[in-house]
């Protein structure tokens, strides 16, 4: 069994949902990110996605368009990710992580030297914003045989049929977007989440994540009574780029965010 | 190239030029495109939708734009006979109102109210906000901040005509940056906005129909040629950025063996200095903007600055079809540095009483090389993608010029 599976097996037996983080890999320097993680780890996630930085992040709003700017400034490259997630894994080995980003670094790789590499550094799932099922026909059994889960999207626009067939594709879980629009905008409806999740449900079978929009314990609490998972980004990336200056305060101050969360969901 | 392929097959069901082209978008887009898939198969076989479009290109732009014989510069040249496509001609000074045109005919039918649109040097978003104004639309468009400096004209252009200029301050602050900021709008208002590509770029379907709008030039051209120089020219050049004006004139003419085609890329400073925009003849394939093309990018897969005096050809990607054209064989890719094509600029100007875009410069700079090399009963045809006004300032700013 995957650990994305155990996590969310594990999490429906004690009744609970799913706390997933995002913060973007090397910012805003390669040194910060996997002491981050660990602490989002003690303040209750369950699943933490960690971005590949990108030079043209198409679908994220400003907050995680800049992390990227400060993560490539750094100089942090997907190898540099994969070499993160490895170091994590020697002091945690039961957290899955989720590599979330753009097409062309993991293009530049190779998707077999990538899969492997995903093996070994201990990645559990990917998500590539820009990877629709249509175009990874070839891409999906890479992953598959090597146990990786591919993560896609689901969005408020998706037709019935896609989403069967996203659910086909997909594994781990499934990552609902909110909204229209990019990560970070503008609050989310919670009743037409509730109703999109109900559809999403009759058509896959896979636990679901929702994301964009998600700002405080209120709403982390309110999604987290229709969904099976709460994905947080921009939220914890502004207290990155606050503490920009001074690394040692990121750490405290996003777990300070996210124990909000948590104990908000488990109310 | 082993086997001549059917070129009018491309791209196939899903949107590829072998392996090039596709749709990479986010999940949010992917209903959309479909919706506007399914609209532009419906009617561009709807012979109202092409009377529209042909009355609008005939009535509104000024079509056909002439095939202009350049006697003296010939002459001087000492080789082929090269003639000019005059796409500067066309109302808003260049070809890309062919493309503006056809996308909002595309837009009412869909009761699209708002448009958007990303431009380089300008000329798009031009062509857009006149379509826009003509049709009661409202019209945003994204610009690089760079760019915004180095084409004011066009700028104020574009507020003249009702349209919203939104500066873009990510990244390199050029057409990149624009087009990336051009998807972020449209995936928050996708309901209600129709995007307005202004390139053969971008997701299935766009690299189609804009290159169906834009092939007007080459079949005008080479109906054109048959009749003024009695035959099939022997090469067409035409500068390539995104490459809409250039597949608009190679594509009509792509079964005719004889016809040799450069496509001419911008190399900056030279391509060896790593300073340019020259991503067919030195980049590498990768996945941005919703294909899969060439690309300028890093080991790393990241995008890379490009360099070029000409804002229009700033672009680290290429159209799909290109990237295509370039691995069977069938089109050459060359590159023009920016001091040939201040000086084909020059040249143009001063032997033949035309000023051209830099974009177009950087075609006529290869013609320049290229016509020499020919017989003086050979023909050639350049495509003169636009009209060099807006460019004014940026020559004066070289020449150490102030207003």
């Amino acid at each position: 069994m995957s650990r994305i599976q155990a996590c969310f097996e594990q999490l429906n037996t004690s009744g609970r949902k799913a706390l997933i983080p995002y913060i973007t890999a090397g910012d805003p320097n390669r040194e910060v990110t996997v002491p981050v993680m660990h602490a989002m780890v003690e303040a209750g996630a369950d699943i933490i996605e960690l971005g590949v930085p990108f030079s043209d992040p198409m679908a994220d709003g400003p907050v995680i368009q800049k992390a990227c700017e400060r993560a490539l400034e750094s100089g942090t490259s997907l190898r540099d990710v994969l070499a993160m997630v490895a170091e994590f894994r020697r002091r945690d080995d039961r957290t899955p992580v989720v590599l979330m980003g753009y097409l062309n670094p993991v293009e530049a790789m190779g998707y077999e030297t990538f899969a492997d590499a995903c093996v070994s550094a201990g990645v559990d799932g990917v998500l590539l914003v820009d990877l629709p099922p249509e175009e990874c026909e070839d891409i999906v059994p890479q992953f598959r045989q090597r146990g990786v889960d591919l993560i896609f999207l689901v969005a408020p626009t998706t037709t019935d049929e896609r989403i069967r067939r996203i659910g086909e594709a997909a594994s781990g879980y499934l990552y609902y977007v909110s909204l229209k629009g990019v990560t970070g905008a503008a609050t989310l409806n919670v009743e037409e989440v509730a109703s999109r999740v109900e559809t999403i449900r009759n058509l896959a079978q896979l636990p679901i994540g929702v994301g964009f929009g998600i700002k405080d314990a209120a709403s982390a609490r309110a999604v987290s009574r229709v969904a099976d998972g709460v994905v947080v980004g921009s939220a914890l990336v502004n207290q990155i780029a606050a503490n920009a200056q001074r690394t040692e305060a990121i750490a405290p101050a996003v777990a300070a965010v996210l124990a909000d969360m948590r104990s908000a969901m488990d109310e | 190239m082993t086997e001549r392929p059917d070129y009018k097959a491309f791209p196939d069901q899903r949107g590829h030029f072998g392996q090039f082209g596709g749709r990479f978008v986010s999940e949010t887009l992917m209903a959309a495109l479909d919706e506007l898939e399914t609209m532009y198969r419906r009617l561009k076989d709807d012979p109202q939708f092409q009377a529209d479009f042909d009355y609008d290109l005939a009535h509104y732009v000024g079509r056909p734009s002439p095939l202009y014989l350049a006697e003296r510069w010939s002459e001087q040249l000492g080789g082929a006979r090269v003639w000019l496509k005059r796409e500067d001609l066309n109302h808003t000074g260049a070809h890309k109102v062919n493309n503006t045109i056809g996308q909002a005919l595309l837009a009412k039918h869909m009761g699209k109210k708002r448009v958007i649109a990303e431009t380089g040097a300008g000329q798009h978003g031009v062509a857009s906000a006149t379509v826009a104004a003509r049709l009661g639309l409202e019209c945003h468009v994204f610009m690089g901040e760079e760019d915004i400096r180095r084409q004011r004209l066009n700028v104020y252009r574009m507020k003249l005509l009702g349209a919203d200029v939104i500066p873009v301050t990510s990244g390199s602050r050029t057409l990149k940056d624009a087009m990336n900021e051009a998807m972020r709008d449209w995936v928050t208002n996708v309901d209600d906005t129709f995007y307005i590509i202004g390139t053969v770029a971008g997701p299935h379907p766009y690299p189609m129909l804009v290159r169906d709008f834009q092939s007007v030039i080459g079949r005008e051209a080479r109906e054109q040629s048959l009749k003024q120089a009695g035959k099939l020219p022997d090469a067409l050049v035409a500068c390539v950025g995104g490459g809409s004006n250039a597949i608009g004139l190679f594509h009509p003419f792509l079964e005719d063996e004889g016809v040799a085609m450069y496509g001419v890329e911008a190399a900056g400073d030279g391509v060896a200095t790593g300073r340019h925009a020259a991503p067919l003849t030195a980049g590498r394939p990768g996945v941005l903007h919703g294909n899969r093309t060439y690309l300028m990018e890093d080991e790393n897969g990241q995008i890379i600055e490009t360099h070029s005096v000409s804002a229009g050809l700033d672009y680290p990607g290429v159209g799909p079809e290109h990237s295509w054209l370039k691995d069977i064989g069938r089109v050459n890719y060359v590159a023009a540095d920016d001091q040939e094509a201040l000086a084909a600029f020059r040249e143009l100007t001063r032997v033949e009483g035309i000023m051209p875009a830099l974009e177009s410069a950087h075609a006529l700079a290869y013609a320049r090389k290229l016509a020499p090399t020919m017989s003086a009963d050979q023909n050639l045809i350049v495509n003169l993608s636009g009209r060099g006004d807006k460019d004014i300032l940026t020559v004066a700013d070289i020449d150490g010029i102030e207003f």
